[in-house]
Protein backbone atom coordinates (compact mmCIF):
# COMPACT_ATOMS: atom_id res chain seq x y z
CA UNK A 1 0.00 0.00 0.00
CA UNK A 2 1.42 3.45 -0.85
CA UNK A 3 -0.09 6.61 0.41
CA UNK A 4 0.05 8.54 -2.80
CA UNK A 5 -1.92 11.93 -2.40
CA UNK A 6 -2.88 13.79 0.77
CA UNK A 7 -4.71 16.99 0.05
CA UNK A 8 -5.90 18.99 2.74
CA UNK A 9 -8.67 22.01 1.83
CA UNK A 10 -9.02 24.22 5.27
CA UNK A 11 -11.57 26.43 3.50
CA UNK A 12 -13.71 23.15 2.23
CA UNK A 13 -12.73 21.68 5.50
CA UNK A 14 -12.51 18.22 3.67
CA UNK A 15 -9.37 16.00 3.77
CA UNK A 16 -8.67 13.89 0.86
CA UNK A 17 -6.28 10.63 1.07
CA UNK A 18 -5.47 8.70 -1.56
CA UNK A 19 -3.59 5.26 -1.80
CA UNK A 20 -3.13 2.54 -3.98
CA UNK A 21 -3.18 -1.45 -3.05
CA UNK A 22 -1.78 -4.36 -4.61
CA UNK A 23 -5.61 -6.15 -4.43
CA UNK A 24 -8.21 -5.94 -6.99
CA UNK A 25 -11.28 -3.60 -6.19
CA UNK A 26 -13.53 -6.33 -4.94
CA UNK A 27 -11.24 -7.21 -2.23
CA UNK A 28 -10.45 -4.15 -0.93
CA UNK A 29 -14.09 -3.45 -1.24
CA UNK A 30 -14.62 -6.39 1.58
CA UNK A 31 -12.59 -4.37 4.11
CA UNK A 32 -15.87 -2.00 4.24
CA UNK A 33 -18.29 -4.69 3.30
CA UNK A 34 -17.24 -7.34 5.78
CA UNK A 35 -18.09 -5.97 8.98
CA UNK A 36 -15.36 -8.71 10.77
CA UNK A 37 -12.78 -6.71 8.29
CA UNK A 38 -13.66 -3.55 9.15
CA UNK A 39 -13.69 -3.79 12.59
CA UNK A 40 -9.88 -5.02 12.44
CA UNK A 41 -8.56 -1.36 10.66
CA UNK A 42 -11.60 1.27 12.01
CA UNK A 43 -10.49 1.71 15.51
CA UNK A 44 -6.31 2.33 16.48
CA UNK A 45 -4.79 -0.22 17.85
CA UNK A 46 -5.57 0.44 21.57
CA UNK A 47 -9.03 1.11 20.44
CA UNK A 48 -10.57 -1.72 18.61
CA UNK A 49 -14.08 -1.24 17.23
CA UNK A 50 -16.96 -3.55 17.19
CA UNK A 51 -19.57 -3.27 14.51
CA UNK A 52 -23.04 -4.26 16.22
CA UNK A 53 -25.04 -3.51 13.03
CA UNK A 54 -23.64 -3.49 9.87
CA UNK A 55 -25.62 -3.10 6.32
CA UNK A 56 -24.89 -1.00 3.14
CA UNK A 57 -27.44 -0.01 1.83
CA UNK A 58 -28.72 3.23 1.92
CA UNK A 59 -30.66 4.93 4.71
CA UNK A 60 -29.49 2.00 7.05
CA UNK A 61 -27.76 2.70 10.56
CA UNK A 62 -24.20 1.04 10.87
CA UNK A 63 -23.45 1.37 15.09
CA UNK A 64 -19.73 0.83 16.48
CA UNK A 65 -18.20 1.31 19.54
CA UNK A 66 -14.71 1.60 19.89
CA UNK A 67 -13.00 -0.25 23.51
CA UNK A 68 -10.07 1.88 25.12
CA UNK A 69 -7.26 -0.13 26.87
CA UNK A 70 -9.18 0.51 30.62
CA UNK A 71 -12.59 -1.05 29.22
CA UNK A 72 -13.95 2.48 28.16
CA UNK A 73 -15.97 2.61 25.05
CA UNK A 74 -16.49 5.22 23.01
CA UNK A 75 -19.94 4.64 20.85
CA UNK A 76 -20.49 5.89 17.18
CA UNK A 77 -22.69 5.63 13.78
CA UNK A 78 -22.90 5.82 10.22
CA UNK A 79 -25.81 6.32 8.13
CA UNK A 80 -24.98 4.92 4.68
CA UNK A 81 -25.79 7.61 1.94
CA UNK A 82 -24.96 6.13 -1.16
CA UNK A 83 -23.85 2.54 -2.12
CA UNK A 84 -22.55 1.58 -5.49
CA UNK A 85 -20.72 -2.05 -4.74
CA UNK A 86 -17.73 -2.79 -5.47
CA UNK A 87 -16.78 0.92 -6.06
CA UNK A 88 -18.35 3.83 -3.99
CA UNK A 89 -19.63 4.34 -0.50
CA UNK A 90 -20.87 7.45 0.90
CA UNK A 91 -21.63 7.74 5.13
CA UNK A 92 -21.94 9.94 7.55
CA UNK A 93 -20.35 9.14 10.57
CA UNK A 94 -21.05 10.23 13.82
CA UNK A 95 -20.77 10.54 18.07
CA UNK A 96 -23.20 8.48 20.21
CA UNK A 97 -23.86 8.37 23.54
CA UNK A 98 -23.55 5.52 25.95
CA UNK A 99 -26.63 4.17 24.64
CA UNK A 100 -25.72 3.86 20.69
CA UNK A 101 -27.96 6.85 20.20
CA UNK A 102 -26.44 9.79 18.19
CA UNK A 103 -25.47 12.71 20.10
CA UNK A 104 -27.24 15.47 18.00
CA UNK A 105 -24.90 18.11 19.79
CA UNK A 106 -21.79 16.63 18.15
CA UNK A 107 -20.79 17.28 14.87
CA UNK A 108 -20.69 14.52 12.17
CA UNK A 109 -18.74 13.74 9.38
CA UNK A 110 -19.04 12.73 5.50
CA UNK A 111 -17.34 10.02 4.36
CA UNK A 112 -16.83 9.23 0.55
CA UNK A 113 -14.89 6.59 -0.48
CA UNK A 114 -14.14 5.84 -4.15
CA UNK A 115 -12.83 2.75 -5.30
CA UNK A 116 -10.92 2.19 -9.01
CA UNK A 117 -9.07 -0.78 -10.54
CA UNK A 118 -5.31 0.20 -11.75
CA UNK A 119 -3.52 -0.54 -14.89
CA UNK A 120 -2.08 -3.72 -14.37
CA UNK A 121 -3.78 -4.56 -11.12
CA UNK A 122 -4.42 -3.62 -7.62
CA UNK A 123 -6.83 -0.64 -6.76
CA UNK A 124 -6.81 3.25 -6.15
CA UNK A 125 -8.84 4.34 -3.20
CA UNK A 126 -9.55 8.07 -2.28
CA UNK A 127 -11.49 8.91 1.25
CA UNK A 128 -12.73 12.09 1.22
CA UNK A 129 -13.64 13.45 4.30
CA UNK A 130 -15.83 16.50 5.30
CA UNK A 131 -17.05 18.44 8.31
CA UNK A 132 -19.64 21.32 7.98
CA UNK A 133 -17.73 23.91 9.30
CA UNK A 134 -13.46 24.57 11.16
CA UNK A 135 -15.44 24.64 13.98
CA UNK A 136 -17.01 21.04 13.40
CA UNK A 137 -13.27 20.42 12.60
CA UNK A 138 -11.65 20.98 15.70
CA UNK A 139 -14.61 20.05 17.67
CA UNK A 140 -14.14 16.05 15.74
CA UNK A 141 -10.42 16.58 16.37
CA UNK A 142 -10.68 17.21 20.21
CA UNK A 143 -13.32 14.50 21.20
CA UNK A 144 -10.92 12.13 18.94
CA UNK A 145 -8.01 12.79 21.06
CA UNK A 146 -10.19 12.94 24.46
CA UNK A 147 -10.81 9.37 23.55
CA UNK A 148 -7.07 8.70 23.13
CA UNK A 149 -7.17 8.43 19.38
CA UNK A 150 -4.25 10.21 18.86
CA UNK A 151 -2.23 8.33 21.26
CA UNK A 152 -3.19 5.20 19.95
CA UNK A 153 -1.33 6.85 16.41
CA UNK A 154 2.42 6.21 17.71
CA UNK A 155 1.54 2.72 18.74
CA UNK A 156 0.30 1.61 15.34
CA UNK A 157 4.00 0.94 14.17
CA UNK A 158 4.95 -1.55 17.41
CA UNK A 159 1.53 -3.53 16.68
CA UNK A 160 2.05 -3.69 12.97
CA UNK A 161 5.29 -5.21 13.55
CA UNK A 162 4.55 -7.59 15.43
CA UNK B 1 -6.43 28.15 1.26
CA UNK B 2 -4.62 24.29 0.48
CA UNK B 3 -2.28 23.09 2.34
CA UNK B 4 0.26 19.51 1.36
CA UNK B 5 2.73 19.74 3.87
CA UNK B 6 1.38 19.66 7.40
CA UNK B 7 3.86 21.29 9.97
CA UNK B 8 5.26 19.50 12.05
CA UNK B 9 5.95 20.43 16.14
CA UNK B 10 10.23 20.16 15.51
CA UNK B 11 9.24 23.08 12.84
CA UNK B 12 6.80 24.89 15.56
CA UNK B 13 9.72 24.37 18.33
CA UNK B 14 12.68 25.76 16.11
CA UNK B 15 10.45 28.90 14.63
CA UNK B 16 9.88 29.64 18.66
CA UNK B 17 13.64 29.09 19.83
CA UNK B 18 14.61 32.28 18.80
CA UNK B 19 13.74 35.74 20.36
CA UNK B 20 13.62 38.01 17.50
CA UNK B 21 10.98 34.81 15.32
CA UNK B 22 9.23 35.25 18.77
CA UNK B 23 8.37 38.97 18.67
CA UNK B 24 8.15 39.06 14.93
CA UNK B 25 5.21 36.84 16.19
CA UNK B 26 3.90 38.77 18.63
CA UNK B 27 4.24 41.99 16.67
CA UNK B 28 2.42 40.16 13.56
CA UNK B 29 -0.59 38.91 15.89
CA UNK B 30 -1.13 42.40 16.71
CA UNK B 31 -1.23 44.36 12.87
CA UNK B 32 0.23 43.37 9.60
CA UNK B 33 3.25 44.41 9.26
CA UNK B 34 6.04 44.96 5.96
CA UNK B 35 9.20 42.75 5.95
CA UNK B 36 11.06 45.96 5.46
CA UNK B 37 9.21 47.38 8.38
CA UNK B 38 9.95 44.64 10.55
CA UNK B 39 13.57 45.43 9.42
CA UNK B 40 13.49 48.87 11.13
CA UNK B 41 12.49 47.57 14.19
CA UNK B 42 15.79 44.95 14.45
CA UNK B 43 18.84 46.02 14.18
CA UNK B 44 19.46 43.58 11.23
CA UNK B 45 18.83 43.39 7.52
CA UNK B 46 15.86 43.24 5.38
CA UNK B 47 17.18 39.57 3.90
CA UNK B 48 18.27 38.50 7.77
CA UNK B 49 14.44 39.49 8.82
CA UNK B 50 13.24 37.71 5.60
CA UNK B 51 14.57 34.65 6.69
CA UNK B 52 12.87 34.95 10.14
CA UNK B 53 10.16 35.34 8.62
CA UNK B 54 10.77 32.50 6.04
CA UNK B 55 11.22 30.14 9.27
CA UNK B 56 8.09 31.20 11.14
CA UNK B 57 6.37 31.13 7.51
CA UNK B 58 7.34 27.19 6.86
CA UNK B 59 5.83 26.50 10.73
CA UNK B 60 2.82 28.04 9.79
CA UNK B 61 2.98 30.47 12.43
CA UNK B 62 2.71 33.75 9.68
CA UNK B 63 0.93 34.28 6.35
CA UNK B 64 3.24 36.49 3.67
CA UNK B 65 1.54 38.73 1.25
CA UNK B 66 2.73 40.45 -1.68
CA UNK B 67 1.22 43.88 -1.67
CA UNK B 68 2.79 46.43 -4.66
CA UNK B 69 6.47 46.17 -4.32
CA UNK B 70 5.96 45.41 -0.55
CA UNK B 71 5.47 41.77 1.49
CA UNK B 72 3.30 41.85 4.40
CA UNK B 73 3.75 39.60 7.47
CA UNK B 74 0.94 38.39 9.54
CA UNK B 75 0.35 35.76 12.25
CA UNK B 76 -2.14 33.46 11.45
CA UNK B 77 -5.21 33.38 14.17
CA UNK B 78 -5.64 30.14 16.62
CA UNK B 79 -8.49 29.34 15.62
CA UNK B 80 -7.25 28.72 11.97
CA UNK B 81 -4.13 27.03 13.43
CA UNK B 82 -6.45 24.84 15.72
CA UNK B 83 -8.74 23.60 12.06
CA UNK B 84 -5.43 22.78 10.81
CA UNK B 85 -4.08 20.91 13.67
CA UNK B 86 -7.57 19.11 13.52
CA UNK B 87 -7.13 18.14 9.91
CA UNK B 88 -3.36 17.27 10.32
CA UNK B 89 -5.12 14.65 13.08
CA UNK B 90 -7.29 13.39 10.71
CA UNK B 91 -4.95 12.40 8.03
CA UNK B 92 -2.64 10.40 10.34
CA UNK B 93 -6.20 8.85 11.74
CA UNK B 94 -6.60 8.04 8.32
CA UNK B 95 -2.69 6.78 7.30
CA UNK B 96 -3.16 4.76 10.59
CA UNK B 97 -6.13 3.31 8.66
CA UNK B 98 -4.90 2.56 5.55
CA UNK B 99 -1.62 0.92 7.16
CA UNK B 100 -3.98 -1.35 8.85
CA UNK B 101 -5.94 -2.12 5.67
CA UNK B 102 -2.80 -3.36 3.86
CA UNK B 103 -1.79 -5.32 6.97
CA UNK B 104 -4.87 -7.12 6.82
CA UNK B 105 -5.12 -7.45 3.04
CA UNK B 106 -1.74 -8.91 3.24
CA UNK B 107 -2.13 -11.19 6.43
CA UNK B 108 -5.94 -12.14 6.46
CA UNK B 109 -4.91 -13.93 9.96
CA UNK B 110 -2.79 -11.59 12.06
CA UNK B 111 -3.25 -8.04 9.79
CA UNK B 112 -5.18 -5.12 11.30
CA UNK B 113 -6.17 -4.50 14.47
CA UNK B 114 -6.71 -7.58 16.62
Amino acid sequence: MTVTAVHKDLDACTLTVSAEFDHPVERVWQLWADPRQLERWWGPPMWPATFTAHSLAVGEMCRYHMTGPDGEQSHGWWRVRTVDAPVLLEVEDGFAGPDGEPNPAMPTTGMQVTLAPRAGGGTSVAIVSTLASADDLVRMAEMGMEEGLKLAMGQMDAILAE
Amino acid sequence: MVVDEAPNADLVFHALADATRRDILAVATQEELSVSGLARRYPMSVTAVQKHVAVLEKAHLVTRRRHGREQLVRAVPDGLAAARNALDQLTSLWRGRLDRMAALLDNPDTGGTR
